[in-house]
């Protein structure tokens, strides 16, 4: 099962280096990783999403991510509520006539077209999982040659 | 201030007296200062040995260990040392050094990567890129290494930074917001777990290392007599509790004494109080202890529900805890029946061996080291069979008399640790007892035992076998010893022509008047001893079986 845990850390060079370790050192993938600045510049967030195939893998990560000397606090959002957006972009094959079709998609589900020329358009949206999950579909009727996506962020409300 | 200069000012005010290195190029302006400041380093033949003496060191005396090296190969010869202590949860400090600032990952010479190299065997690691941040990080370094649960933490120094100059300043206090280690245990916890001892029948005290890191070993001993309840010990407990007391077991697991096993396996109450339920100590997972509750104290939270489930988990430092729950306690368990039951295994499965052989037996030389020294020693181990031995054929009274690493399991460990523990407790005789594998991975380091005078006593148990493999291959591999047989020097020349002493025995009768000869001598002491080729450690659990299920053999 995934699970999302944001963690809060100093902003010092080699601290990712240190969380992504413990989880190779241990085999656990990383589904995710979004890393970024917070208002203290010192303090770094970090959303990340992993696998944990039962809930003691879960304890030991959220444990192990604790026991670092950088790590400030650890929040797992497994039984609390919070709000997660990702942000993608796609490029698909596009034709003009297709614009319409685009249209009707987007009154639908997330996305724009930000970009286009003769054969491809470039897609943006930001959603939740399920959302981007919905899009991607509708996108994959098109042809997606390339997408990009920044992997969940999450916030607790 | 020059910061090489910083560096050993800072060293001076953690109240370091001894530090364990070897000098290189990156490390010149280091060694530059040690020239008359004032403090002592012990100059060993190989950098794995300062690590290991480091170690030694702070196993004998609760400090932390210092060690020193240069860049690169010096670093990467470290790491055996940082590991093992890292495993064992010792508080040690490795200074490093690097190449300068401008010219790190440019594959310069001797360059290394030592602060990623060593990340997943320290508990931290610094790289000092500005001179300004040098003692603050020393001060960080030596709090995180001694803190919470120890471990090694790693210093590394660009070259360009030993030589800056900038103020000194001291930080009297260090204080780290995201690490903040749990001394006090939940007084709820605490009451829950007086509860289930009150309301057991048959308590064991399951003590670990943390015992003696916490420095809990008379609270242990309160508690194990307020209760009446059987006590056995981790292989890194032993001395935690004494090896002489009615109440202790010995040490539990794959080499461990059958009634402790025994005794874990029929309890309905497991305490365990700094230790972490090792794969060496529970066997097979499914089939431990399966009718007890498990109160688990630990100071690292990630020891607790690792591997056993535990009911009422406390975290904390081991002496508070023991504190609070020994006055929690209001009513004790009887134990009479309990202790009957144990008593009877002891009787029924005791520790033996055949001596019966014209050979020396490696168990009758420790029984002899024990008639002689009475416990007043510190006893350092290699690893394997030697090792097992020592635990099983010695009784440890007091913390920090037994040095072996435990969780990486060291080959060439024992005689540099000897070293460094000698360095810290001058006064106690200290001896390594080691197989004839391990003890030609450190060798060298015959030649600072001499050069500095440190007399630390070398029992080698020669069987002419890597003893442990051959004993696994006798036993799970039909006998097919592959690789396992090993020459060895004449022990005796080679002691002599380092300036050591060196004997020979191999006659039983010898054995006792060797090692009074080896304690009255005032230098360093090899002896030879020529032991029966294929002893066993016996018990044995074969590795994936519930920890009652031993082999027993008598060999």
């Amino acid at each position: 099962m995934r699970h999302t845990i944001s963690v809060l850390v100093e902003n010092k060079f080699g601290v990712l280096a240190r969380v992504a370790g413990l989880f190779s050192a241990r085999g656990y993938n990383i589904a995710s990783l979004a890393v970024s600045e917070t208002l203290d510049p010192q303090i770094s967030y970090m959303t990340i999403v992993v696998e944990a195939k039962d809930a003691k893998v879960l304890e030991q990560i959220n444990k192990q991510l604790n026991k670092l000397i950088d790590v400030i606090t650890v929040t797992d959002f497994t039984n609390k509520e919070y709000l997660d957006r990702e942000l993608v972009l796609a490029k698909i094959n596009y034709a003009p006539k297709d614009k319409s079709k685009l249209e009707t998609i987007f009154n639908k589900f997330v996305g724009k077209i930000i970009y286009h020329k003769a054969d491809v358009a470039i897609i943006e949206a930001v959603g939740d999982q399920h959302q981007i999950g919905e899009l991607l579909n509708e996108l994959d009727k098109f042809g997606i040659k390339e997408l990009v996506r920044t992997g969940k962020l999450a916030i607790s409300n | 201030m020059v910061g090489a200069r910083i560096l050993l000012e800072s060293l001076k005010k953690e109240g370091v007296e001894v530090i364990f290195g070897y000098p290189g190029g990156q490390v010149l302006p280091i060694f530059d200062q040690l020239y008359d400041f004032g403090l002592k380093l012990i100059l060993t033949r190989h950098e794995q040995g300062a690590a290991h003496a480091a170690d030694g060191f702070s196993r004998a005396t609760g400090k932390v260990g210092v060690c020193l090296a240069t860049s690169g190969p010096g670093a990467t010869n470290l790491v055996t040392g940082i590991a093992t202590a890292y495993m064992d949860s010792i508080p040690m400090v490795a200074i490093t050094g690097q190449v300068g600032t401008h010219l790190i990952g440019n594959d310069a010479f001797q360059e290394a990567d030592v602060t990623g190299i060593t990340r997943p065997v320290t508990k931290h690691n610094f790289l000092v890129k500005d001179v300004k941040d040098l003692a603050r990080t020393i001060a960080e370094a030596f709090y995180i290494a001694s803190s919470g649960r120890p471990g090694p933490v790693l210093v590394d120094i660009p070259l360009d930074v030993q030589r800056a100059d900038t103020e000194f300043i001291w930080p009297e206090k260090v204080n780290i917001r995201s690490y903040q280690p749990t001394y006090s245990g939940h007084p709820g916890q605490i009451k829950k777990a007086a509860k289930l001892i009150s309301n057991s029948k048959k308590p064991i005290i399951y003590a670990g290392g943390g015992v003696i890191t916490s420095g809990a070993a008379l609270e242990l001993k309160e508690l194990a007599e307020k209760l009446q309840a059987p006590v056995t010990t981790t292989f890194m407990g032993l001395g935690g509790f004494s090896g002489a007391h009615k109440l202790f077991l010995g040490m539990l697991g794959m080499h461990g004494t059958a009634y402790a096993n025994h005794a874990v396996m029929e309890s309905d109450l497991i305490i365990a109080v700094g230790a972490r339920f090792d794969d060496r100590v529970t066997g097979r997972l499914d089939d431990f202890a399966p009718g007890a509750k498990v109160v688990h104290i630990d100071i690292d939270p990630s020891s607790i529900s690792k591997n056993v489930r535990v009911d009422v988990p406390i975290v904390g430092d081991a002496k508070n805890i023991l504190l609070e729950l020994i006055k929690e306690i209001k009513k004790s368990p009887d134990t009479t029946e309990w202790l009957r039951t144990v008593e009877n295994w002891k009787k029924k499965h005791p520790l033996t061996y055949k001596d019966d052989s014209a050979m020396i037996k490696p168990q009758y030389i420790l029984e002899q080291l024990w008639d002689l020294t009475k416990g007043d020693a510190v006893i350092c181990t290699e690893v394997g069979q030697s090792q097992m031995w020592a635990c099983q054929w010695y009784q440890y009274l007091t913390p920090r008399t037994f040095i072996s690493s435990g969780g990486l399991g060291t080959m060439g460990f024992g005689f540099p640790a000897a070293m460094g523990a000698k360095i810290g407790r001058p006064e106690k005789e200290v001896f390594n007892i080691a197989g004839d594998g391990s003890i030609q991975m450190n060798i060298q380091e015959l030649a600072t035992c001499v050069a500095n005078k440190i007399n630390v006593k070398v029992l080698i148990f020669n069987n002419g076998f890597l003893g442990m493999v051959r004993q696994w291959q006798e036993l799970f591999y039909k006998k097919r010893y592959s690789y396992t047989p090993i020459t060895s020097p004449d022990y005796v020349l080679l002691a002599q022509s380092y300036g050591a002493v060196g004997m020979c025995v191999t006659k039983k009768s010898e054995v006792r008047a060797a090692l009074q000869k080896a304690i009255e001598t005032q230098n360093t002491v090899f002896i030879d001893f020529r032991i029966e080729p294929e002893e066993n450690v016996y018990p044995m659990v074969p590795s994936g079986q519930a920890i009652n299920k031993m082999i027993e053999g008598l060999a």
